[in-house]
């Protein structure tokens, strides 16, 4: 990956250098070397502590909302999952697209800290990726993890590749996967309601309503949140009830549903550690089994599912656990 | 005269009913004038279109108390405003499907087209809805708990 973030250096001040962007967006060492975070970048010499590695799993595409409508383009280093979220907004009228000079970045799957710390590794300063095998050099010596136990949830079932790219930086190839996002889903779908709400009542009351979930998604855009305002009587901050939970999640997960990219940037924020791709995974499974599949933000122009509709859908009576009673 | 303060009462469940005002409003009404009859414990709201009804209302009204929600509108392909109960349903489908995914019984939710000449179906279905709530019991999952304390 470090030869990944020199070229992307290199390009990134050339850009800068010619005029070409006025600012270029990417990521910076955060306060530790796992936890670079999102940073925008105005001149050359800045760029020297621009990084890029197995933590980058922050979508930056949610940034050019404001920074697409700033005087001069913006350059963007995109993700295959992040070009979606992109696509999006473009479609939603939320980024001015011919502000913005789009960089496809290669991923290869980032790194879950969490899952990472689980195993008992802390300390990490550095990390190296060769196939299945994850070297992790920390403070306290060198460990050899296994990839598919410490990458982030989003990356194990993605199957994404750039949807938009003005040019791009790939140095490897891309693995094959084969795997299937719905399975949870599915197998939550076949538990019984008592079940269901145990599940969901457990992980939802963990919630303390930090907002983070909301505040990082990119279909969350809108200025003036429902649950910023105070009249909506549910503007609650702290879980009060049992209630507020749940409103919050099945209101937000509406209001993202036949939008949301499926990003994984809920999940991977939260930190109370809440599964929420389950729920946006429903709508978007069901969305798929009743109305033909979708794939939000694939393109950047046509309809939506809940924008169009046909005269034979399917009635609200007979969906429920998308089956046929 | 009936004493209200001992003895728990049978349980009657709180309905709410979400009436277009073109089609399923104006089939209450002829139930009504028809001298049909549904039971007293049905709230009717009346909204202009279906298609009006955001599923903040049909949360909200769980959250006040309610121990089913139902949603009428006019028959597809009837509807006052030309589409707007085609978007209904889409909606409504993907709400009741993911409610029941969150473990909430699905008998709490129901949608059904009511046009305005159908006074005894509206009946019919209130009836019928009412008697299945009833079965179910108390909503206890989608309630405010600050809403049903002192009760
Ligand atoms: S709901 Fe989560 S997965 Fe969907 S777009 Fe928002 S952050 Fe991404
Ligand atoms: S990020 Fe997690 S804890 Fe914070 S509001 Fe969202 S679900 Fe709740």
């Amino acid at each position: 990956m470090k030869d990944v973030e020199l070229k992307m250096i290199e390009r990134a001040k050339e850009l800068l250098a010619s005029g070409e962007v006025a600012r270029v967006i990417g990521w910076k060492k955060g306060e530790f070397y796992f936890d670079p975070v999102p940073a925008s970048f105005e001149t050359v010499e800045e760029l020297d502590s621009l990084v890029y590695n197995y933590f980058c799993g922050a979508n930056l595409s949610k940034y050019l909302i404001e920074m697409s409508k700033k005087e001069g383009k913006t350059a963007v280093f995109l993700k295959p999952c992040d070009t979606y979220s992109f696509n999006q907004l473009v479609k939603e009228h939320r980024i001015k697209r011919e502000n913005v000079y789009v960089i496809a970045v290669e991923c290869l799957a980032k790194l879950d800290i969490n899952k990472i710390k689980a195993q008992g590794v802390t300390g990490v300063t550095d990390v190296e990726v060769v196939d299945k095998q994850v070297k992790v050099t920390s403070l306290y010596g060198e460990v050899v993890l296994n990839k598919p136990d410490v990458v982030l949830e989003k990356c194990s079932v993605c199957q994404k590749t750039h949807q938009v790219k003005d040019e791009e930086i790939i140095l490897h190839e891309r693995p094959e996967r084969d795997v299937n996002r719905f399975a949870q889903v599915a197998e939550l779908e076949a538990m019984t309601e008592d079940e269901c709400f145990a599940f969901w009542r457990n992980q939802l009351s963990k919630c303390i309503r930090c907002n983070a979930c909301r505040n990082v998604c990119p279909a969350c855009s809108c200025v003036k949140c429902v649950f910023d305002n105070p009249a909506s009587g549910i503007a609650a901050k702290a879980n009060d009830d049992k209630f507020e939970e749940q409103l919050f999640h099945i209101i937000r997960a509406f209001h993202v549903a036949g939008r949301c990219t499926d990003c994984g940037e809920c999940s991977r924020v939260c930190p109370q550690n809440i599964p929420l791709h389950l729920l946006n995974r429903k709508f978007i499974k069901d969305i798929d089994s009743f109305y033909g599949e979708y794939q939000a933000g694939e393109t950047a122009e046509g309809k939506t599912p809940l924008t169009e509709y046909t005269e034979g859908d399917t009635e609200p009576n007979d969906v429920f656990k998308g089956e046929a009673k | 005269m009936q004493d209200v303060t001992t003895e728990k009462k049978e349980f009657t469940p709180n309905i709410v009913a979400f009436c277009c005002n073109w089609c399923s409003y104006a089939g209450a009404d002829l139930a009504g004038s028809s001298r049909l009859t549904y039971p007293a414990n049905v709230k009717i709201i009346r909204v202009p279109c279906s298609c009006r009804v955001n599923p903040m209302f049909i949360l909200k009204a769980f959250q006040q108390g309610a121990d089913g929600v139902i949603l009428c509108g006019c028959h597809p392909g009837d509807c006052h405003y030309v589409t707007g109960n085609y978007y209904t349903r889409r909606r409504i489908a993907l709400l009741y499907s993911f409610l029941n995914y969150m473990g909430i019984e699905k008998e709490r939710t129901r949608l059904e087209w009511v046009s305005a000449a159908e006074g005894a179906r509206f009946s019919a279905v209130m009836n019928d809805f009412v008697k299945t709530v009833t079965e179910l019991g108390e909503n206890k999952r989608l309630t405010d708990l600050r809403v049903k304390e002192g009760e």
